[in-house]
């Protein structure tokens, strides 16, 4: 199981590094962490993936409500939220194949953003499922290269969580 | 308008701190704020002779006085020899502002001559730090810092000036507040429907203990501990640090619990169908095996930090708050109750324990430590400010000198830092200068820290100084004793001779061998105006007993053998 966590941060230098560091002194175990800007430019935020099987999230979010520079955190896990994690995968292929790659990602609503000779570069949008569910389809033509940027988070509806206090 | 240099910045900060004395030691990168140091004479300043006995000494003065203490360092091996200072009070939620110099902005990041990156370094053992690029930034941060330092959960601070920064220029404001990012969460208030199910756990209670430790003493909760101890008749066991927080003396006092914990305690706590955790933390010194622990009690953990509930144990009912708060709303909510037959249980145990107390030994011509620990408080009056040392020392103390007054102890619990004692009590006596203030260390620990022998006698300090000296590092010892075979691997040490390494300070001292001199010794100690140390030569191989193994049940205690009678 796993458990959404977001977390408001000033945007100082280090911050990353002290969440890291609590992450690695409290051997919490991380599926992964986003950082980003937000819509007001002291406040960044964190997106974090916690592996409940060994960590409690409840003490995630304790230890990273003692961080000086976290304004916030909310265990988002039980809310209806958006769930967004980015792909660009690389795939070999030819010229004559080109079609065929570019149905199933879209398919997936994803699309193809580079061709060269002997591959193409797919970039998809979407929760975890949709892009496992992609990449078991790319698999056997050979996949040369990915990178994703992690899951970012959002609750939905009029709710919303900025650094001023206000939840 | 007021414009200052970031030296003088930092002067005028302390100084609006309200802070009388500072521990340190000069050096290159700090040198303009030393400089400015001559032009604020309402700030002592002591000269540690090394930077872990100043950040102790500041450690030592926090806890005595409940203020915030500061210590002062330049770059480099002055901030590093800083670090074990800085994570003692971080174990022990100690409110510190360290204050480091750091070179010049311009080399930040070349390897300087004596640069570390002490924000880097300290980041794990800190609630939190600072390093001040803008001297526009100082003020402020210093103003935050002591507010982080003893807010809450209180603990270590560090600020990181750079030497450009403290000659740098600007007005000096002191914002009235600290300028902290706005928080979401308000302090938080207890649900009343929280406090009456704690009412309703502890009215059906039969045999309930209190758990107290060192967040009573935080947040000044002691007398409301007394009150909701009596109405309630709930016996009150005491963590290392919490002693003092509830009088040993009060008949529902059962000292200390865990490890080497009275025996009655941890059976108590074995026993107990509800156990009233106050500012505690549920350390593996107080719980032994998580597994076994007080299995048939339910759990209320009154508590200001919410990263340790359910840390380690599991709890029915987590009270978030301060203990005062908490106590004081608590209190009209419950019932009194005699607990007669409970009483009774814990009573019979209590003989049980009695009858293997080594001070009923008979004399005989060598010190027992405890003996010893025992004399100091029946001559102090169980009054003085005792700050202990780590070790077998330390738990002697613990279990014999019966503290009846808060912050009566002074001890690094959380990290076991030999050494503290000695340091520490120099802050200690800064802080209470009217107050005895007694060192209780091993021969093994004081000589750590011994070096700063000079630096009381450069203040001119009195303090009583007690070495348990028995020619061992008596813990480490003791575990070889009983978990190693007897193989005494690198723990017999050889001591100085402490009465002339305190006569090279200009220090009194005497040692002590034989029983009949050891209340005489502390009594010239007490009377004499300057410092006295007494070297107190005690039986090898005693050890500290009761002792819970490391991991094993807290009811699994190895126990001291019972003398047949004569």
């Amino acid at each position: 199981m796993k458990h959404t966590l977001v977390a408001l941060v000033e945007d100082k230098p280090g911050v990353l590094n002290r969440v890291a560091s609590l992450f690695r002194r409290r051997a919490f175990n991380i599926e992964s962490l986003t950082v980003g800007r937000t819509h007001e430019p002291a406040v960044s935020r964190m997106t974090i993936l916690v592996d409940t099987e060994q960590t409690a999230p409840n003490l995630v979010e304790a230890n990273l409500m003692k961080l000086i520079n976290v304004v916030d955190v909310q265990d988002v896990t039980a809310l209806p939220t958006v769930m967004r994690d980015l792909a660009l995968i690389k795939v070999k292929a030819n010229t004559s194949q080109l079609a065929e790659i570019n149905q199933l990602a879209e398919i997936f609503r994803g699309k193809i953003v580079d061709v060269a000779s002997d591959s193409v570069i797919i970039e998809i949008t979407g929760d975890e499922d949709k892009i496992s569910g992609l990449l078991d389809l790319l698999r056997p033509r050979g996949i040369l290269e990915m990178v994703r940027t992690g899951q970012v988070a959002m609750v939905r509806g009029s709710t919303h969580q900025d650094g001023n206090g206000h939840n | 308008m007021a414009v200052k240099t970031g030296a003088q910045i930092i002067w005028e900060s302390l100084v609006k701190e309200g802070v009388e004395v500072v521990f340190g030691y000069p050096g290159g990168t700090i040198l303009p704020t030393y400089d400015a140091m001559l032009d604020y004479p309402s700030i002592h300043h002591v000269l540690a002779r090394h930077e872990q006995g100043a950040t102790h000494a500041a450690d030592g003065y926090a806890r005595a006085s409940g203020k915030v203490g500061v210590a002062i360092a330049t770059s480099g091996p002055g901030a590093t020899n800083m670090v074990t200072g800085i994570a003692t009070a971080q174990l022990d939620s100690s409110p510190i502002v360290c204050i480091t110099g750091q070179v010049g902005t311009t080399v930040i990041g070349s390897d300087a001559f004596q640069e570390v990156d002490i924000t880097g370094v300290t980041l794990p053992i800190t609630k939190h730090n600072y390093m001040v690029t803008r001297v526009q930034d100082l003020a402020g941060t210093i103003r935050e810092a002591f507010h982080v330092a003893r807010e809450g959960r209180p603990g270590p601070v560090l600020v990181d000036v750079p030497k450009d920064v403290q000659n740098s220029k600007c007005e000096f404001v002191y914002p009235d507040t600290p300028i902290l990012y706005p928080r979401r969460r308000a302090p938080a208030q207890t649900p009343s429907e929280q406090l009456a199910r704690a009412a309703e756990m502890i009215s059906k209670a039969e045999r309930p203990v209190i758990l107290a430790g060192h967040g009573v003493l935080i947040s000044g909760a002691m007398q409301k501990l007394i009150e909701f101890a009596d109405k309630t008749q709930i016996p009150v066991a005491l963590t290392l640090l919490g002693l003092g927080v509830f009088p040993r003396q009060h008949p529902l006092c059962l000292g200390m619990m865990g490890m080497h914990g009275e025996a009655y305690a941890n059976r108590a706590v074995q026993s107990a169908d509800l156990l009233i955790a106050v500012g505690m933390r549920f350390d593996d010194r107080v719980t032994g095996n998580l597994k076994t622990y007080a299995k048939h009690a339910k759990k209320i953990h009154i508590e200001i930090d919410p990263s340790e509930i359910a840390k380690n144990v599991r709890v029915d009912l987590p009270i978030l708050g301060d203990a005062y708060g908490v106590l004081d709303q608590l209190l009209p909510l419950v019932t009194s109750a005699p607990r007669e037959a409970w009483h009774a249980q814990i009573h019979e145990w209590q003989m049980e324990t009695g009858a293997r107390d080594v001070l009923r030994k008979e004399e005989g011509d060598g010190l027992i430590p405890a003996q010893v620990i025992h004399s100091l408080w029946q001559v102090t009056e169980g009054n003085a400010i005792v700050v202990s040392d780590v070790g077998q020392n330390q738990m002697w103390e613990a279990q014999y000198y019966r503290h009846d007054i808060p912050r009566g102890l002074i001890t690094s619990g959380g990290l076991g830092t030999m050494g503290f004692a000695l340091p520490a009590a120099i802050g200690a006596k800064f802080a209470r200068r009217d107050a005895e203030v007694w060192v209780v260390a091993g021969d093994g620990g004081f000589q750590m820290t011994q070096a700063e022998l000079a630096t009381l006698q450069q203040e001119r300090l009195k303090l009583n100084i007690a070495i348990i000296n028995n020619g061992f590092l008596g813990m480490v010892r003791q575990w070889q004793e009983f978990f190693y075979g007897r193989r005494y691997a690198a723990t017999p040490i050889l001591s100085p001779d402490f009465v002339k390494l305190a006569d090279a300070h200009g220090i009194a001292a005497r040692r002590v061998t034989r029983r009949e001199d050891v209340v005489p010794a502390i009594e010239a100690a007490r009377q004499s105006a300057e410092t006295m140390l007494i070297d107190f030569r005690v039986e090898q191989e005693d050890a500290v007993y009761p002792m819970v193994p490391a991991g094993a049940d807290l009811h699994d205690m190895i126990r001291r053998p019972v003398e047949p009678a004569k």
